[in-house]
């Protein structure tokens, strides 16, 4: 009696696994489907990017060759002809990540080191939910910081004629990449396997050697991320460089020269530029130039972490 | 009363005259609340096989941890009691919780060598302890893995990773890496439960052959283990509402031959555990 209250289905033992079957299969290929798509846009956002980089950036090398854009030492876009040579801007950045990486990552690695190694676990709780606030603090505000607490600090320590200059900007940069370098490496040494850290002890070392001969060593793959991470933040950092750099467009001498980033010279010059016309163009040069910049950062990462990971596999 | 058990070349090396290398009076210890050892006492010889057996939780390795104080790096733990390394109070406060753990030397249930090759997994200790100069270094290697019967299998990847090793070849480069220093006592918690039967024998063997120049104690769950390696055993327990309870200590021969204590009996015919 049941089968023919329901007659458009087949014999009783095929309904449940057949309409089962179809049902599940449909639902996994729209999922699939929308994962692909997902997947397919990150792909098609970055070449997109790409694609526009090249296409607005590149005709600026018919009136200015590479060479004379990369190391000329003048930035006159307004000159008749107009002179575009970036490496005022290259050696500022340069300059400002590199001093920026050096002070933070020490203080970085030696901070998650505490937090993970040596603080108590309640101390740890408290101090790592703060330190990734830090991160959250606007850009602008750290400007602002720099401007007014830090460069007056600066300017008199060194006997300047202004405090806004590349150290500022680097000071101020390596502590907005803290946060991050602090907690992506305390992830790291916290994830490195009790049972090495109980053999160092065992064996008669002390707390701070097995710190630095077992974990840093063993997390050292997340450590290098944390830095890169961190230089990535550093590169890319434009409304803090603007604010307390010195926006100076002769090539820096020195770290406490005031200075002008890649980031700042295109936030600088990009309202005065018509669209499409040269300085436009060598705008997105700069940008090109920047993204190569950051791109060469992820690959030496990525080959660092390669090797580690091959040196240590199993 | 005698019991049947199967065990192979029961060790009857006469533990008289050793001397007693470690001794623990009424030794307690507490993880927070808990009570995980209750008034322990014992004495250990030096130059013998002590095991430490019993069912799981009963606080066997705790006990084992108690002489090199790595119960000192959970916190909340509290000792009370008296233990001796020599006739000197390790839970003294002016000890040197690192050069104790030099000379108490350490071997985990789980093998755990540094992602490091495997002679910078050996020379991590003597380089702790200040050996610096490279010839020097490579020489306690060598003989360190000698010592641990590993060297022939290893002597051709020193370069390579430790934990490239085989199960059974990581325990023995952990052992090395413990001889390296030098140590007088080495502490061994379930050394073969992760490894197969061949690797055991072979852990086991080098064990014999240790005994003669360290006081090894060893905590195991394998009876047969513990009859076929050992001089001397403690039988501890749980009961229902305690842990931590030393039931019965004496020569391995006659722990499992004619135990004094009805519940020691019980535990090695397999009666519960």
């Amino acid at each position: 009696m049941t089968q023919t209250t329901n007659p458009s289905s087949p014999t009783a033992a095929e309904v449940p696994s057949r309409g089962l079957k179809r049902r599940l299969r449909l639902g996994e290929r729209v999922i699939e489907g929308w994962i692909f798509l997902a997947g397919l846009l990150a792909i098609v956002v970055l070449l997109g990017i790409i694609f526009i980089l090249l296409k607005e950036g590149l005709p600026v090398f018919a009136n200015t060759n590479p060479w004379d854009f990369l190391f000329g030492t003048h930035w006159y876009p307004n000159a008749d002809p107009s002179v575009f040579g970036i490496a005022p801007f290259l050696v500022s950045t340069l300059m400002i990540t590199l001093i920026s990486t050096i002070i933070a990552v020490p203080v970085g690695v030696a901070c998650a080191a505490y937090l993970s190694e040596v603080a108590p676990p309640k101390v740890a709780e408290t101090v790592k939910p703060i330190i990734e606030i830090l991160a959250g603090i606007p850009s602008v505000m750290m400007g602002f910081i720099g401007l007014a607490l830090l460069s007056p600090f600066v300017q008199s320590l060194f006997h300047l004629n202004t405090g806004l200059c590349g150290l500022t900007a680097a000071i101020m940069l390596s502590l907005m990449s803290l946060p991050i370098i602090v907690s992506v490496s305390e992830d790291a040494l916290h994830a490195v396997p009790r049972e090495f850290k109980e053999a160092s002890y065992a064996l008669g070392a002390t707390k701070w050697e097995t710190i630095w001969h077992v974990c840093i060593p063993a997390a050292l793959s997340g450590i290098a991320a944390a830095i890169m991470l961190g230089v990535g933040r550093a590169i890319g950092e434009t409304m803090t460089v603007l604010m307390v750099a010195g926006n100076a467009l002769a090539v820096p001498a020195s770290p406490v020269d005031p200075m002008t980033t890649m980031t700042a010279a295109i936030a600088n010059s990009i309202g005065n530029a018509v669209r499409g016309g040269v300085q436009y163009q060598a705008i997105f040069a700069i940008g090109l130039i920047l993204f190569i910049l950051t791109l060469g950062v992820n690959i030496i990462a990525e080959r660092v972490l390669e090797r580690q990971k091959r040196k240590f596999s199993r | 009363m005698s019991i049947n058990l199967n065990v192979p070349e029961m060790s009857n090396k006469p533990i008289d005259k050793c001397v007693t290398k470690l001794k623990v009076e009424n030794a307690s210890l507490y993880y927070g609340s808990f009570q995980a050892l209750r008034k322990i006492t014992l004495e250990i010889p030096s130059c013998a096989i002590t095991a430490i057996i019993g069912p799981s939780g009963c606080g066997k390795s705790t006990l084992l941890r108690l002489f090199n104080r790595m119960n000192d790096l959970i916190s909340g733990v509290k000792v009370e009691g008296n233990v001796e390394l020599d006739g000197i109070s390790i839970y003294d406060s002016k000890i040197d919780v690192t050069e104790l753990r030099k000379r108490v030397g350490m071997v985990f249930q789980k093998p755990n060598p540094f992602p490091m090759s495997v002679t910078e997994n050996v020379a991590f200790g003597p380089k702790r302890h200040g050996v610096k100069n490279r010839g020097e270094l490579d020489e306690i290697v060598e003989k360190s893995l000698k010592q641990a019967a590993l060297w022939d299998e290893v002597k051709d990847k020193l370069g390579q990773s430790g934990l490239a090793l085989s199960g059974g070849q990581q325990q023995r480069l952990c052992i090395a890496r413990v001889l390296a220093v030098e140590p007088e006592v080495i502490l061994m918690d379930e050394p073969c439960s992760a490894l197969d039967p061949v690797a055991t024998l072979k852990i086991e063997d080098l064990m014999r052959n240790l005994a003669a120049d360290y006081t090894i104690i060893i905590v195991t769950h394998n009876m047969q283990q513990a009859a076929r390696v050992s001089d001397t055993a403690a039988f501890m327990m749980m009961e229902s509402d305690r842990a931590g309870v030393l039931v019965e200590y004496g020569p391995t021969a006659q722990l499992f031959t004619n135990p004094k204590d009805k519940r020691t009996e019980d535990y090695i015919t397999g009666r519960f555990g």
